[in-house]
């Protein structure tokens, strides 16, 4: 964590001032599927992108996506059963450039069957200095309602804000950098003490019952999250036809949770015609102030969680990729088309949240081994550009 | 604490803007930053899709230069 800290001060004092040109987005499509496997739980489903640009000062684009899921992950297992779910997701978005300012308005809906959000966003770019420095801000409305399967009777309403800036600085002829501030605030709306909105209704934590063995209750958060964010990324080019990407971020919120992550990123085109990408990402988080794996007793506290997300943990990513440039001609209409393959690998090691699917004749309460995650996620994609 | 570290950078941006700035890169001299490779976010729709795994899976959000939305992921 020091040495993120110094990494991004660093990196701050010698940006000195803050990257890009205004320019429209490429016209292209974009087909993507994508699939998730790990901790029990399988996610896949397509993903399209078209962007299109009206005249020369208007770009315009459309993204539909489908997460198909099928989930007996560690939760479920513990006190639920198996489900399969669907979620789908539409995004429009529009982009007016005037001069050297970029203006951008986006609507997002998601939609399954027992969650449903709403989410409007805008934002301004501008660019200065001969287009060697870009500072945008941007600000998006969210508006979520929370609903349960078993119940439909329940509705949690959530309101959601999120304010951005963002700079960029071309700061030599071989060296990109950016700079990006979030601060985000999620507010149940209308409910009562005993309610909440910001965890999974079907999750429970687990407590002692004084006899060795514990029980469950429903999980009870706060009514508000407040989170900031500060995140530097970095590309160099290197000395031959390649480049390498640096990503730090900080994070923290008002439920005492505290994470870094850094990321290495190396892009090796060869022969034209392709790309190679290798990653590595570290991530580790402090866990919530009202998390526990095992509370000592039943409402021992106002709030309760034991949601592995909001546990202490560390993880890493390996990631490795390929693009494949197809060869113009081949596919007609577009000036340019690629196939793409990528697959991430996440290790995640939590400190504080033990596999309770144990058996509690092998292992006493709050004695289980500590619970580890493997997942695989793949991406594979077509695109063209036209 | 993140707070007071964004007000130190803009203070330091601050005393920078004070004096006048040319740009040291010319326009004939980015043709390595304008190659695909020095691309952030080269693909995304790749890109948005990785960010909502890392959001699904981390209780850390923002920061990454990503719009987001609501996604139901609690």
């Amino acid at each position: 964590m020091a040495v993120i800290n110094r990494l991004l001060l660093l990196a701050f004092v010698l940006l000195g001032n803050i990257v890009h040109a205004a320019v429209l987005p490429d016209e292209r499509i974009d087909l993507l599927y994508h699939g998730y496997d790990g901790g029990g739980a399988q996610i896949d489903g397509p993903s399209i992108l078209v962007r299109k640009n009206i005249g020369a000062s208007v770009s315009v684009a459309a993204n539909y996506y489908v997460d198909m899921v099928s989930s007996a992950s560690i939760d479920v297992q513990a006190t639920a059963s198996p489900y399969s779910e669907e979620r789908k997701e539409q995004g429009f978005s529009g982009q007016y450039l005037i001069d050297r300012s970029t203006i951008k308005l986006g609507y997002t809906s998601s939609k399954e069957n027992d969650y449903d959000a709403s989410t409007y966003s805008f934002g301004i770019d501008q660019s200065f200095f001969g287009d060697l420095t870009t500072v945008g801000f941007g600000v998006s409305f969210g508006e979520d309602v929370v609903g349960q399967n078993t119940d439909p009777t329940y509705k949690r309403d959530l309101q959601r804000r999120k304010y951005s800036i963002n700079a960029s600085q071309i700061v030599t002829k071989n060296l990109l950098a950016s700079l990006s501030f979030d601060s985000a605030t999620d507010q149940c709306l209308n409910l009562t003490q005993d309610e909440s909105c910001l965890n999974n209704p079907y999750r429970s934590v687990r407590y002692l019952t004084g006899t060795g063995g514990y029980l469950y209750q429903s999980e009870r958060y706060p009514h508000t999250r407040n989170s900031d964010a500060l995140g530097l990324r970095a590309i160099y080019y290197l000395p031959y036809r390649a480049s390498v990407r640096v990503e730090a971020r900080q994070f923290s919120d008002s439920w005492g949770i505290d994470a870094d992550n850094i990321e290495l990123r190396y892009l090796h085109p060869y022969d034209e015609q392709w790309l190679f990408e290798v990653k590595y990402r570290i991530y580790s988080q402090s866990g919530a102030d009202f998390y526990a794996d095992l509370f000592p007793y039943r409402d021992a506290q106002n709030f309760l969680a034991r949601d592995k997300e909001l546990s202490e943990f560390s993880s890493t990513t390996i990631g490795l990729g390929v693009t494949y440039k197809i060869p113009a001609g081949v596919i007609p209409w577009f000036d340019k088309s690629t196939a793409n393959l990528y697959w991430d690998r996440f290790d995640i090691d939590y400190d504080d949240f033990r596999d309770a699917r144990v058996s509690p004749t092998d292992f006493a309460a709050g004695a289980e081994p500590l619970y580890n995650l493997q997942a695989d996620v793949f991406r594979f994609y077509l695109s063209f550009w036209f | 604490m993140i707070l007071r570290r964004l007000l130190f950078i803009v203070l330091l941006f601050s005393l920078v803007a004070c004096s006048p700035i040319k740009p040291w890169v010319k326009p004939y001299e980015r043709q390595k930053i304008a190659d695909e490779i020095m691309s952030f976010e080269r693909d995304p729709i790749a890109d948005s899709y990785l960010h909502h795994v890392y959001d699904a899976r981390e209780a850390a959000r923002g920061g990454d230069g990503a719009s987001g939305g609501g996604c139901g992921c609690n």
